[in-house]
């Protein structure tokens, strides 16, 4: 199957992450990655492929410069190709936007059986884009999956909630996202490394898809950040150590506080 | 007063507490009207009238039912054309969000999911507040375009009555062949714990990997406190817990107004999902633990000891 993944390079959760003056995710001052949710997506993508009849996975970005280290990750773990849509008019670009670009790109691949993201981005986490994508390309959407198999043109996952498991069919091709339940993702081997240095890695404008600048970054937001505040640190409360009363005082607390 | 249209959340007509926060929120901005998507209207209709839901646009197709998030888009996209409404509110489950999603490029509305708050804009519109990056940001953003789209998050708007008539409305919905694309083939309900909600629960015990597999003092605890019962990722992975028990960045979040950490180290992923609950407490071996770094109150010790004890204590002060 010619299979999309999408990935998005996310500033490293474990830093200290803030905002820009302009209240957008700083996305200078601190080390990205390739979101370590996408790469469930990722691997996804390549054991259908590998337990299939082949096919291509190709891997998208949206993002700047430094991105590339995303389409990077995703190639050394066994993406065919890339494609980095890097523009600077899209800087600040909200989910809308995003969603915007990610489609036109996908519908410049051609014929394609099945675009793969991941649950969530860990800097935004609003697990908004593949609904939106599956909106624009006028696809069908099976997200949240926990399993992914495809059989005869026709995609079946399971989708875990909190009061039942789903079961959902959707014909190809299709918008499916995938949980970090799904698979475990590989780690590029050296033979991996090497290979993927000499993969095609393509960069398109928003020229190259038709988006107009005036359609993405900040300016066309449909939403306005109006303040960012850092929040106060959380105090830190009492620490006891046990020494045969503990429980005890934790139901002293837990008084004290009134939920007993 | 404009419409504030409300999608309810509900297990075949028992409305979720969410709807009634939506419905407490959306009074704060126009008149609310409640989206009832399903069976069990007659059971629905007092809770909708007790919160204020002056209308309630009802839809039994099981067209929409079978179908997951797109029909149900659908059917609030023809609202939305219908009734101008000054804001669209959802629940900040995955369905409510992804619903919001297609509803916001249906309807070219502006979109903001799991706010902690929702206000009036000062010209119009929509405000909103969020919590990001693992709760160490407050995020105020305003929503001016289309009808403003906002999933709130469970637990973050304090419920008020308020009388409303709840007058039915029946819809009738043209679904496009895409709406109903992706299909339902099999559902299984999950067993019920006679627990409280997750999302929902005033307070929430999560046991990690520090229980070695033993969820028993933390469910005795719970049950003590009339919680829910959650698990760190460690615990899910190892199969002592169920997924959809899950707190934290790929679980869910939760808000509760005491959280309990029980053997849990309190890594960055796991305090996404928790960090903005009100009270937090924490009972691990290591006293170096992060989590301590966000506790009311902590016991470094033994969870085996600490939990029964404490267990103990709480049943005999409800006496
Ligand atoms: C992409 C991604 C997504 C993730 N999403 C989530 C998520 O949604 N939720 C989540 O929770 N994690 C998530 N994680 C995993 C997270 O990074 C941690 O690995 C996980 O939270 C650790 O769980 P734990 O605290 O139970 O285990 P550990 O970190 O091993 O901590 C166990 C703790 O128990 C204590 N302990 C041991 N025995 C006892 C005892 N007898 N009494 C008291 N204390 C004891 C130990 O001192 C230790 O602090 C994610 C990770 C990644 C990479
Ligand atoms: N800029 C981007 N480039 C590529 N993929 C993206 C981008 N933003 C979001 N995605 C995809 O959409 C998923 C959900 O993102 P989000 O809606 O931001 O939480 C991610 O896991 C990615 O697969």
């Amino acid at each position: 199957m010619n299979i999309v993944v999408c990935v998005k390079y996310v500033p490293d959760a474990q830093s200290d992450r803030s905002f820009k003056a302009d209240n957008t995710t700083d996305r200078e001052a601190v080390d990205g990655l390739l979101s370590e949710l996408d790469e469930y997506a990722v691997e996804a993508a390549l054991a259908l492929n590998e337990a299939g009849d082949g096919g291509e996975v190709t891997v998208l970005t949206m993002g700047p410069e430094d991105a590339a280290d995303a389409i990077k990750k995703g190639l050394q773990m066994g993406a065919d190709k890339g494609v980095h849509v890097l523009d600077d008019a899209i800087a600040g670009s909200d989910a809308v936007a995003s969603s915007l670009v990610l489609a036109e790109a996908i519908k410049k691949l051609g014929e394609i059986d099945l675009v793969i993201t991941g649950l969530a981005s860990t800097d935004a986490a609003m697990s908004v884009v593949p609904a939106m994508l599956a909106e624009r390309l006028g696809l069908p959407q099976v997200t949240f999956a926990s399993e992914l198999t495809v059989e005869g043109g026709t995609a079946r996952i399971r989708r875990d909630g909190d009061t039942a498991s789903e079961t959902i069919e959707a014909s190809l091709p299709a918008v499916v996202s995938v949980t970090d339940q799904i698979n475990e993702p590989r780690y590029p081997s050296f033979k991996g490394i090497m290979a993927a240095k000499k993969k095609p890695v393509e960069t398109w404008g928003l020229g190259d898809l038709g988006v107009d600048a005036s359609q993405v970054g900040l300016d066309a937001a449909w939403t306005k950040v109006e303040s960012v505040e850092q929040r106060p640190p959380r105090s830190k409360g009492e620490v006891v150590t046990d020494e045969g009363e503990g429980g005890k005082a934790l139901a002293e607390f837990l008084a004290s506080r009134k939920f007993v | 007063m404009a419409e504030v249209l409300v999608l309810v959340d509900h297990v075949d007509g028992t409305v979720r507490k969410t709807t009634a926060e939506l419905l407490t929120a959306a009074a704060r901005l126009g008149e609310p009207s409640a989206v009832f998507v399903g069976t069990g209207f007659e059971t629905a209709k007092d809770a909708l009238a007790q919160y204020g839901a002056a209308k309630v646009y009802r839809v039994e197709d099981p067209a929409v039912t079978d179908h997951l998030v797109a029909p149900t888009a659908e059917v609030l996209a023809q609202l939305v054309g219908q009734a101008s409404p000054a804001a669209v509110l959802l629940p900040s489950s995955a369905e409510g969000k992804e619903i919001a999603a297609r509803l916001a490029i249906k309807t070219e509305s502006g979109l903001v999911t799991d706010a902690t708050d929702v206000q009036p804009g000062e010209g119009g519109g929509v405000k909103t507040v969020q919590s990001v990056f693992a709760g160490s940001y407050t995020v105020t953003t305003s929503v001016t375009k289309g009808s403003p789209i906002v999933t709130v998050k469970p637990n973050s708007i304090p419920v008020q009555e308020a009388a409303g008539a709840a007058a039915d409305e029946s819809v009738t919905v043209a679904l496009s062949d895409l709406a109903t694309a992706a299909k339902i083939v099999d559902r299984k309900e999950k067993a019920a714990s006679g627990r409280p909600q997750l999302t929902e629960a005033a307070i929430v015990v999560s046991g990690g990997r520090g229980t070695g597999g033993d969820f028993g003092p933390v469910e005795q605890f719970a049950d003590s406190l009339g919680a829910a019962v959650g698990a760190s990722r460690a615990a899910v992975d190892a199969g002592w817990y169920p997924h959809s028990s899950q707190v934290g960045q790929t679980g869910v979040q939760v808000s509760p107004q005491l959280y309990v950490a029980a053997g849990i180290s309190g890594a960055i992923q796991h305090r996404a999902g928790m960090q903005t609950s009100k009270t937090i407490v924490a009972v691990n071996k290591d006293p170096e633990a992060p989590i301590f770094e966000l506790v009311d109150f902590g016991v470094v010790g033994d969870l085996f000891q600490v939990l029964p004890q404490a267990t103990t204590e709480v049943q005999a002060r409800k006496g």
